[in-house]
Formats: structure tokens, C-alpha cells, sequence
């Protein structure tokens, strides 16, 4: 037998389940009951939709942004610790990964709300009432704190098997710590930030259902729209090419990524 | 009892989502066994006990599913009608069931219970040969306010545009619903199509969410969030503000002056149901006038039976919340279906929810 066959049922479960529903939607994009047309893109078109797509984007640009503004720091900061203490911390990082996002983001409805506990420590400390809940930064703040350990895990995997006589020899040869993390650490963990950069931005395009929870249904992002196509209205044909648009998205995003990547072929960048 | 049954509400619809998928590429799902029914219900609108009684008495197993909306129940049903055996669809659905034939006839030989009916609903406009549907609940759409966070009682649509409550109301995520209030609070029919009275509809509901009055959309979350004070005012339905009052005795009901939406959610057995016998038995087993009444006490709807209606003391029957009186319902309309229209109302409620 050969060893390739062993990889059979892994390629007749991409047929059945990824080749075949990605022709199953290009088939309902490009039709309207039966026949060949082009109105569903032309559909999309249209203010609101344009809008809601922009603003999707935006929304997970910013999440990125910060992710990797509090990511980076703190992937630096658990592979700078000796072996056993950042196994501890790394683990405190999973914990939460390992509860389902939905009854997290639930918990962070019943915090956030106007009677939520915060509202009630920052009444009793004289502070009053904050409107933290059904605004777009409570929609970002879900969003960020979901996605913040698909930024984390991959730079600090880069980092922490990165060559530590590198930036000592940096050190040796008269680089101050700045100067070492700028032209040394930095670079090296490239791999891992493109890594981050693509699991974040991605899944945060299509996020539905915490702009739901955390905004009130006020702000419909991308994946509420394909949902809202299917589930609500039905519309198999415009979901499924509102489906294609975020697939073609998620392609161009990739392609611009991989240029950044200055090592593609890294094995570090697998989270 | 319910509070925590919203979070499998997005896992079931997803669940739902990818079933479906596989459906449509042909992959058929194992065949029920005998001895089950599929039963397809609004969220919280029974009673746990109930359900649990039927599978004792009968040995009959429930398999019991979730929605939020008509229009969610809808493009499931007409995805495989097969999949389920029971519906609760409301009147405007029964209708457009009906009239795409995706109902079976009931077999009122197997349900005797349904005598039980009250008169006035044994032939609705919505099925009026009373052929497909033996009403489960009726209500009211109106407006649930904390009495303490406003400041005089409200009696019209109009509060929900006023700048005093500014981030203080719960709309309703229900197009129908929400539409059919800003046409009557305009004066208009909450059955009325026209693209003007559409597009006036539109344009008031993007500037009482651009004014900020609008603090959620949202369903089955809106009776615990009054409860806890979060909000002045919400768009609900009677049940759910019955239910509502019962836990904070600050929250009162109120149908507005310019009249609302009446509305009936029926049973109905879905074009080729796989046990139709049992699904038969699961409603003749509702219209019971004990089960109606476990229901009732859960939920909170008025119930249709007569039966039921015989076995509630005289301070239940004279809330007023829970049975709207005559005048009440004298100024509220049913639903009717509006057919293909449909796609307009979707494009406006997607512009009022994309709007910033």
C-alpha cells in the first residue's frame, strides 16, 4: 500500500465538503431561479450593501491593528520567561480558548450592561453609569478579545524558537536592547506576525453574531448579511454571492500577506 | 427557566444552517424512527413540562427545535418541509403556507381536543375553511415600559421616536413587527404596501436609530432586559410583557391609541411530514385543557382554549394584559400575507439595519 493512500479519506472529505459546496455556491451566485445572470453582484452593489461590507472591513482592520498592538508585547513578553513560568502563563492564555466564544461573549454581555457589574462598581465608586454596551466599541472590544490569542500563539511559537545566540551575538557586537529587538527579534518574528495578521483579520471580516450580541443588532457586519440572506430572507442566490465577494476577499488578503512574508516557506508560522 | 436558553438559539440556527447544506448536496439524514415527532416552536413558548408529559403518556419522543422569527421558520420549512412534523407558524404564515401548499390537511378525527377551540378562531381569515391549523396562542404587539424611568404613562408609537428616551429602547428584531409599528404610529394600515408609505417608514426608522434611541434590536432577550432595568421602553409582544411584569412590578403593557398588531400562532402539520399520526397526537395533546393550561402558566399568551379558560380564577382573567379587552382588540388588525412585496420589506429593514 502506498503511504499516499493513507491520505484518501482526509482528500475524498475536502471533495465531499469543501470542493463541492464552494461549486454548490458559485453555482447559486451566478443563477436566479435556474437561470444564468450577473444580477446578484449587480445586487450588491447598492449602498447598503457596499456599506456594510466597508464597514466590516474597517471594523476588522482596526481589530488587527490592535490585536497586534497588545499582542506583540505580550507574545515578547511569554517567550523572554524561563521554560517553566511561561508554560504556566501560556496555559492561562488557553484556558479561556478552551470555552465555546458564544458563552464568553455572553459573559461579557451580563459585565457590560447598564446594570452589568462594571456599571454598578463605577456607580458605587461615584463614577455613574458608562454606556459600555450596543455601541460599535463594544462590538470592537468583542472582537479583540476574541481574536486576541490567534495573534499571541503565532509570534510567540516564531519567537520562542528563535535563536537566542543571535541576539546575544547582536548584543556582542555593541547593539543596545532596541537597537537588538529592532534589527534582530524583530525580523525573525515576521513569519509569525504575517501568521497572526491573516487569522485574525480573516475571521474577524466574516464575524457574525458578536456584532449582534455586543451591538444590539445595530451594527451588521459582512457574516450577519450572508447569515440574515440565508436564515431570514432566504435568498440562497445573493447569500451565496455575497459568499463568493468574501471568498475573493479572503484571497486578495491572503496574496498581499504572503508578500510581506519574508520567509513563506517558515514551518514557525503554523498556529 | 428561560434565561439561559438564548445561547443554543445560534448554535441550533447554525446547526440548522449545516444541515441544510448537507441536505442540499444530497447527503439524506438517517430516517426517523416510529415512535418520534419533530416539533418546530418559537423560543421559550412552551412549557418543559408539558413536553416531558406528552413523552410519558404517548412514549412518543420529542424532538424539539427552536426559532426566533416567523420569517427564520419559514426558509427552514421551505427548505425540506419533511424535517419537521409540528409548526407554530402565526395567521400571515399559515397563509402563505397555504398557498404554497406546503401544508398537510389535519385529520380532526385524530385531534377531538381541538372542540376545545374558542368559537371566533374555528375559521380565521388566514384558513378559512379551518382545514390546516388549530390555533395554539393569541396575543398583542405593544410597548412594555418601566413606569419609574418614564415620565408619564405612554399610550402611543410615538414615544419610541421621542428624544427623551434616548438609548432607552428595545426595538423589535422582526420586520413585520417592526415596519407594522411605524405604519400605524404614521396612520397607515400595518398591512399597507405602498413604496410611499414603505419609504416613509424607512426614513423613520434610520433617524430613531441615527437620534440614538435605539439601544438594541433583539427578540427573546428583550423581557429579561426589562426586568433588569435596562431599558425604559421595548417593543414586545403580550406574553412576553405578562412574563415580564410578573418578575418587576415597575413594567406595564400598554397597546397603543393608534392600534396594533392581533396575532394567532397556530399548529400545523409541513407537506410530507414524516409522522404525521404522531404529529396529530402532539397537537390533539396541546389542545388538551390541562396541557394548554401548563403552557399558559409558562408563557403567559392568551390561550384559545375554552377549556383552559374555565380552569383560571377571576384576577387572571381580568388582567388586561393578558386578555386585551374588546376595545383593544377592536383597534388591532391581523397580518395578512404580503407575497412577494416581501423582498421590499427585507431591502428596507437591511437599510435601517446597516444604517450608521
Amino acid at each position: 500500500m502506498k503511504r499516499s493512500s493513507f491520505a484518501a479519506p482526509y482528500g475524498l472529505w475536502m471533495l465531499v465538503f469543501t470542493v463541492v459546496p464552494v461549486f454548490i455556491i458559485v453555482f447559486y451566485a451566478f443563477s436566479v431561479s435556474g437561470g444564468v445572470t450577473l444580477d446578484n453582484f449587480r445586487l450588491f452593489l447598492e449602498p447598503e450593501f457596499v456599506g456594510i461590507l466597508t464597514f466590516s472591513l474597517w471594523l476588522a482592520f482596526l481589530c488587527t491593528l490592535l490585536c497586534l498592538l497588545f499582542g506583540y508585547p505580550c507574545a515578547l513578553f511569554l517567550a523572554s520567561r524561563d521554560m517553566k513560568r511561561a508554560t504556566m502563563l501560556v496555559v492561562l492564555f488557553v484556558i479561556p480558548m478552551w470555552m465555546n466564544f458564544l458563552l464568553r461573549t455572553y459573559a461579557w454581555m451580563t459585565l457590560l450592561e447598564d446594570t452589568g457589574l462594571i456599571n454598578r462598581f463605577l456607580e458605587w465608586i461615584g463614577i455613574g453609569r458608562q454606556r459600555l454596551m450596543y455601541t460599535e466599541n463594544a462590538v470592537l472590544f468583542g472582537l479583540v478579545y476574541n481574536f486576541l490569542p490567534f495573534m499571541i500563539f503565532p509570534i510567540y511559537s516564531v519567537l520562542v524558537r528563535s535563536d537566542r545566540n543571535l541576539e546575544e551575538a547582536a548584543q556582542d557586537l555593541g547593539a543596545n536592547s532596541w537597537l537588538v529587538f529592532l534589527r534582530v527579534t524583530l525580523p525573525l518574528s515576521l513569519p509569525g506576525v504575517v501568521s497572526g495578521v491573516s487569522m485574525v483579520f480573516m475571521p474577524a471580516v466574516t464575524t457574525f453574531v458578536i456584532p449582534r450580541l455586543l451591538g444590539g443588532g445595530s451594527f451588521m457586519m459582512f457574516g450577519d448579511l450572508i447569515e440574515n440572506q440565508f436564515l431570514t430572507t432566504g435568498d440562497w442566490n445573493f447569500g451565496s454571492a455575497l459568499s463568493l465577494i468574501m471568498m475573493a476577499l479572503i484571497f486578495i488578503s491572503l496574496g498581499i500577506l504572503h508578500r510581506f512574508n519574508p520567509d513563506a516557506e517558515s514551518n514557525g508560522a503554523v498556529w | 427557566m428561560n434565561r439561559i436558553n438564548v445561547v443554543p438559539r445560534y448554535l441550533t440556527k447554525v446547526l440548522a444552517m449545516l444541515l441544510t447544506i448537507a441536505l442540499a448536496m444530497g447527503v439524506s439524514m438517517s430516517a426517523l424512527a416510529d415512535g418520534e415527532v419533530n416539533v418546530y416552536n418559537w423560543e421559550d413558548y412552551i412549557s418543559e413540562g408539558a413536553l416531558a408529559l406528552f413523552e410519558e403518556e404517548t412514549g412518543i419522543k420529542v424532538n424539539y427545535m427552536r426559532f426566533t422569527t416567523n420569517e427564520d421558520m419559514l426558509v427552514q420549512v421551505r427548505a425540506d418541509p419533511t424535517n419537521y412534523d409540528v409548526i407554530f407558524p402565526s395567521d400571515y404564515i399559515i397563509e402563505r403556507l397555504i398557498s404554497e401548499e406546503l401544508l398537510e390537511e389535519l385529520d380532526w378525527g385524530n385531534i377531538p381536543n381541538a372542540s376545545n377551540v374558542l368559537g371566533w378562531l374555528n375559521n380565521p381569515s388566514y384558513d378559512p375553511d379551518g382545514r390546516f391549523s388549530v390555533p395554539y396562542m393569541w396575543g398583542t404587539v405593544g410597548i412594555l415600559y418601566n413606569t419609574k424611568m418614564v415620565n408619564a404613562p405612554i399610550d402611543s408609537w410615538t414615544a419610541l421616536w421621542d428624544e427623551e428616551y434616548k438609548n432607552n429602547v428595545f426595538m423589535m428584531d422582526s420586520i413585520r413587527d417592526t415596519i407594522g409599528v411605524t405604519l400605524k404610529m404614521l396612520g397607515y394600515s400595518m398591512n399597507e404596501r405602498s413604496q410611499e408609505a414603505l419609504d416613509a417608514v424607512k426614513d423613520r426608522l434610520i433617524e430613531q436609530k441615527r437620534a440614538g434611541i435605539v439601544k438594541a434590536y433583539q427578540v427573546d432577550e428583550t423581557k429579561d432586559k426589562m426586568i433588569a432595568g435596562e431599558a425604559a421602553i421595548g417593543v414586545v409582544w403580550s406574553g412576553d410583557a405578562a412574563y415580564a411584569m410578573g418578575y418587576n412590578e415597575d413594567l406595564a403593557y400598554v397597546v397603543p391609541n393608534e392600534g396594533s398588531n392581533v396575532w394567532v400562532d397556530g399548529m400545523c402539520v409541513p407537506k410530507g411530514a414524516r409522522n404525521k399520526a404522531n404529529a396529530e397526537t402532539f397537537i390533539d395533546f396541546m389542545c388538551r385543557p390541562d396541557v394548554a393550561l401548563l403552557n399558559f402558566e409558562e408563557i403567559w399568551y392568551c390561550t384559545p382554549n375554552a377549556g383552559t379558560i374555565a380552569l383560571l380564577d377571576e384576577e387572571t382573567l381580568q388582567d388586561e394584559t393578558i386578555f386585551p379587552p374588546q376595545d383593544v382588540i377592536d383597534r388591532c388588525e391581523f397580518f395578512q400575507d404580503i407575497s412577494s412585496d416581501i423582498t421590499r420589506f427585507n431591502r428596507i429593514w437591511l437599510a435601517v439595519k446597516s444604517a450608521r
